[in-house]
């Protein structure tokens, strides 16, 4: 009693606090570097700035989306609709670029069709309380079939010479936009979940949603923000997309949203809810896209690639649930 | 002194990785595919990888995702720019989206060309289509007259199964097909139905075309789902032997009708001297010996470029009995 009283106000009630939650980021950074060395000395093309810098678009989108994804799995929700919300998004997009509609007109109506998408998901998880993986699994085929059934095999590209910038673009040397704008999100989504009142509510629901509404949290409210904040996201990483590709088709990021979860799960976030940080997500998204990369450079063939991650995932998580029943079961005989 | 050693054996590796390249005359031609674990790319693989050894100084690496996606692709085709690959042929997932990607490693000297599915133009210098529509037309009353033949009479008459009738490809083709027409003056061409590409609306429409014609020898399908269809029908109303039905179809679900006996031959792209050719196009390109009209394509002889770089290999391959069982485990 008297020691728990010298401690921080937890993120969790359940673990050994913020001493783990350090440790798992310590941890996840010494496999990146380590695997960063490991790549560094076997490809000769891997230590380049370009190829480096190349190799972060095959990720940032997705990483965009595992910032607020995993403020909401924190939460206790997931939303497995975010690849349809890109696609959807995209083709408002792309249907509002046939009108001759300017670069800013073109950007807003992505994000605000992610940021309905977000409230619809948010209003019916919310207001009918039926479990946020159902309702996702479900706007998941809707969103993803309303675009088919809009498009067809139709292809959308008439975006402006301008509107490549986005996802193509570099603001400074080989920082593409993309990347500064990852992360600046970053540092913006562990300012919120990490310094703010609203990311204390978020723990406070992740671990007990009915003392959190009995101390006054307004839990339904405060999903809602976060579904809306991922259909943003969401929305953003589809300006990003389409701009990347320079057109839009209805399989556009199909099947992102596993890779997005996968992100999220090896940054640390609970799956079950109540804990996990930013940085931890942050170094996970790079992890993976530093694996992916280097892999590739061997010219692993992408089925070899998908179980290596699928091990590391494994390997990466149960190591420190390993560890962690080791030293248990030490201290309980001494 | 640690760091030092730790320098030096870095840098050893790093000269021993880099060794294959000091051999600057060896040409890293990339052959990218829709998906990894299909057949059909598969054997391109084993073409791109005989155009090779012919070569001498071609290595090909074989690659794609492991989904038929375009970000996938791009995946992919980023890890080749920074591989520093000397050419990319791909069969493309998505004619525009691949665009910018290939664009870029255009920029940095990669040559880039499509094969059997192709890319906007802007995005790769030349596309190898696996035929083009005037010798699918031409095989297709070829391969009408062999089968007419089959049944053994002298003259006859024949049928065309088609998908919908505004599918523009179909039409294309049927009209490639009467104008070769004249040239055999033994086929007679009675009538032109509509399967829609469905397999029940098909199989109807051949029960149709067996009561109306009775004197039907052959009916010609360029199109997969009616061929299967109109196959099975005949089959089914007991007329094999008396009409064959022939045209473009796959080996996988062919090679039963063609022990039945209710198919002699048929045609389809062959993958196998698809992937040769693209290989040896990419080295035509890289070697500097290609030109604006014309490209080699090994033992398949030369390839007129047209004026958008597309480049059309060669009719299609006819199946039988004789090879119809090879090709069936693959595609």
């Amino acid at each position: 009693m008297e020691q728990s009283a010298k401690l921080p106000i937890p993120n969790t009630l359940s673990t050994p606090l913020k001493s783990l939650l350090v440790r798992w980021e310590t941890f996840l950074l010494a496999v990146f570097a380590a695997v960063f060395i490991a790549f560094s000395v076997t490809s000769p093309y891997f230590l380049n700035v370009w190829n480096l810098s190349d190799a972060t678009f095959n990720f940032t989108e997705r990483a965009l989306i595992a910032l607020p994804m995993a403020m909401l799995i924190i939460c206790r929700e997931i939303d497995l609709s975010v690849a349809s919300i890109i696609a959807l998004a995209s083709v408002a997009m792309g249907y509002v670029a046939q009108t001759g509609a300017d670069v800013p007109l073109i950007v807003l109506t992505g994000i605000t069709v992610g940021l309905l998408c977000g409230l619809f998901n948010g209003f019916v998880v919310t207001t009918f309380g039926i479990p946020s993986i159902v309702v996702t699994i479900g706007t998941m085929s809707l969103f993803r079939g309303i675009t088919q059934g809009l498009m067809g095999n139709q292809v959308l590209r008439d975006y402006p010479f301008e509107f490549a910038f986005f996802g193509q673009g570099y603001v400074y040397w080989v920082f593409s936009f993309q990347f500064v704008l990852f992360l600046s999100c970053a540092l913006l989504f562990y300012i919120l979940l990490h310094r703010t009142n609203f990311g204390r509510r978020t723990y406070a629901i992740g671990n007990n949603p009915t003392a959190a509404e009995f101390s006054g949290i307004k839990v339904r409210r405060h999903k809602m923000i976060l579904f809306a904040m991922v259909g943003v996201m969401a929305g953003v990483a589809s300006v990003l997309l389409t701009s990347r590709l320079g057109s839009t088709r209805p399989a556009i990021a199909f099947g992102w949203e596993l890779s997005i979860v996968t992100m999220v799960v090896l940054g640390g976030v609970n799956i079950l809810g109540g804990s996990g940080t930013i940085p931890g997500v942050v170094i996970a998204a790079f992890l993976m896209g530093v694996v992916t990369f280097g892999l590739g450079l061997m010219n692993i063939p992408g089925i070899v690639m998908n179980i290596i991650i699928g091990l590391m995932l494994i390997t990466v998580i149960s190591i420190p649930v390993i560890m962690r029943r080791i030293q248990q079961h030490r201290s309980r005989h001494l | 002194m640690k760091i030092n050693k730790f320098l030096t054996t870095a840098a050893a590796t790093l000269g021993l990785a880099l060794s294959p390249l000091a051999m600057a005359d060896e040409y890293r031609i990339a052959l990218v595919v829709k998906s990894l674990g299909n057949g059909f790319f598969e054997a391109a693989y084993e073409g791109a990888q005989e155009a090779a050894a012919e070569l001498g100084n071609v290595e090909v690496i074989y690659t794609g995702p492991t989904s038929t996606t375009a970000e996938g692709q791009i995946e992919v085709i980023t890890s080749l720019i920074a591989q520093n690959v000397d050419a990319i042929a791909v069969s493309a997932n998505d004619a525009d989206a691949l665009v910018p990607i290939l664009r870029r490693a255009q920029q940095r000297g990669i040559e880039v060309i499509s094969w059997d599915s192709g890319v906007a133009v802007e995005g790769r210098s030349i596309h190898l289509s696996p035929s083009n529509d005037q010798l699918i037309g031409e095989m297709n009353i070829t391969l009408a007259a062999q089968s007419l033949r089959q049944t053994g009479a002298e003259s006859g008459q024949f049928a065309i199964m088609s998908a919908t009738p505004t599918s523009t490809n179909q039409n294309i083709w049927i009209e490639e097909m009467e104008k070769v027409l004249p040239n055999f003056p033994e086929l007679e061409l009675v009538d032109i139905v509509y399967g829609d590409d469905l397999a029940d609306k098909s199989y109807r429409e051949t029960q149709a075309l067996l009561s109306n014609y009775p004197d039907l020898k052959v009916i010609v399908a360029p199109t997969t789902v009616g061929f299967l269809a109109a196959a099975q029908a005949v089959r089914d109303e007991g007329r094999i032997g008396e009409v064959y039905v022939t045209g473009l179809g796959l080996p996988s679900e062919l090679a039963g009708h063609v022990d039945a006996g209710t198919v002699h031959s048929f045609a389809i792209w062959n993958p196998i001297d698809l992937g040769y050719a693209a290989t040896h196009i990419a080295y035509d390109l890289l070697n500097g010996s290609a030109t604006n009209e014309e490209v080699s394509m090994g033992r398949l002889g030369t390839g007129r470029v047209d004026h958008e770089g597309n480049v059309a290999m060669a009719e299609p391959f006819i199946y039988d009995a004789s090879n119809v069982h090879d090709f069936a485990d693959i595609f």
